[in-house]
């Protein structure tokens, strides 16, 4: 049929679509939150990469921002966030503190978001400088291509694809029941 | 700066309720008995040459190895007249517990609930002594000195080779 042919290049481009309109879902706990305004103010402008819209439910989002420190009492409360995420959805860990912990080593503080969510681009500095933070994104945006998102790669295994069934539907045939 | 308040401490209550009391870099100190603790802190909120009507913090020391162990620490003042006092409580490890001053000043509530929190003294008549900062599955009292200092309690975390 030609089938896996199609698919792999429609992978792309859907891939491509993906890349440039990431939903971000800002969860900000600390201090990196006033360097992650700076990189959504016009300055650095974060719009410029199609991830502008922070959106206020993680129902809508596909992009967990994650900035600032987690403890282990909110460990819970970010896995049920990421777990009603629309999939394939990526996480970044935005400063050392969601990426390691940061200098706290203590009783409270979790030692990376990792620990809980998968991350797909850990972004060091205390906090990141927003030419960083556009770096961590654009590293994020090839992974995003690549297809080698956590989840991207998990869906895939899961299923034996990673693009929306609608998407390969032939024209004029019925709408899959399956979810896609 | 406020002599005056150890000095109508001293004057007032002369059974030996203040333990000690002394002046450092300013500030004016006193270690209360711990039976007396709220009949003093009503005294200095009451009392007209004092009127300690604002409570400022309230905290715990742990002086491991020390006896007693636990030292509860008020920190008190006087928006009228200006001045301020620091007032300790000792509570020794094995029957870790101090009156409560909710009833002195309301605003002490939540400062007793972390004091017993993190180091696990008890504040007697409390009317809702349950943990403020640390989730309830945690076991312990974090900021004790025997606490180990890098010991977490996880309450979630992703399983090894579960999908994402």
């Amino acid at each position: 049929m030609g089938f896996e042919f199609h698919t792999s290049s429609l992978k792309a481009a859907v891939n491509w679509a993906r890349k440039f309109s990431l939903f971000q879902y800002p969860f900000v706990t600390a201090c990196c939150g006033m360097e992650f305004m700076s990189v959504a103010a016009p300055k650095y402008d974060i719009a410029r990469f199609g991830a502008e819209f922070p959106r206020f439910s993680p129902r809508q989002a596909d992009l967990l921002i994650i900035v600032g420190t987690i403890t282990e009492r909110q460990g819970p409360a970010l896995r049920r966030i990421y777990e009603q995420m629309c999939e394939p959805k990526w996480v970044v860990a935005f400063g050392v503190c969601a990426s390691t912990g940061g200098f706290y080593q203590n009783y409270s503080t979790m030692p990376g978001a990792d620990q809980v969510v998968p991350v797909d681009v850990y972004i060091p500095g205390c906090p990141p400088r927003p030419e960083q933070v556009l770096d961590g994104l654009i590293l994020l945006q090839e992974r995003i291509q690549r297809g080698e998102g956590h989840s991207q790669i998990a869906i895939e295994a899961e299923k034996g694809y990673d693009v929306p069934l609608v998407a390969i539907r032939p024209l004029g045939s019925a709408p899959s029941k399956e979810k896609p | 700066m406020a002599q005056i308040v150890l000095d109508r401490l001293a004057a007032r209550f002369t059974g030996d309720e203040i333990l000690e009391s002394g002046s450092a870099h300013g500030d004016e100190w006193a270690r209360i008995r711990r039976d007396a603790w709220i009949p003093v802190a009503m005294f200095l909120r009451d009392d007209p040459s004092t009127k300690m009507e604002m409570f400022i913090d309230l905290t715990c020391v742990d002086r491991f190895g020390q006896e007693p162990r636990f030292d509860v620490v008020l920190h008190i003042y006087s928006v009228s007249l200006k001045h301020r006092v620091r007032l300790y409580c000792g509570a020794p490890e094995d029957d870790a517990w101090v009156d409560t001053l909710v009833s002195v000043w309301a605003g002490t509530n939540w400062f007793e609930r972390e004091a017993y929190d993190l180091y696990g003294v008890r504040f007697k008549g409390h009317p809702d002594l349950r943990r403020i900062l640390m989730y309830p599955e945690f076991v312990g009292h974090p900021l004790r000195k025997d606490y180990p200092k890098e010991k977490r309690q996880p309450l979630v975390r992703r399983q090894a080779g579960a999908p994402d």
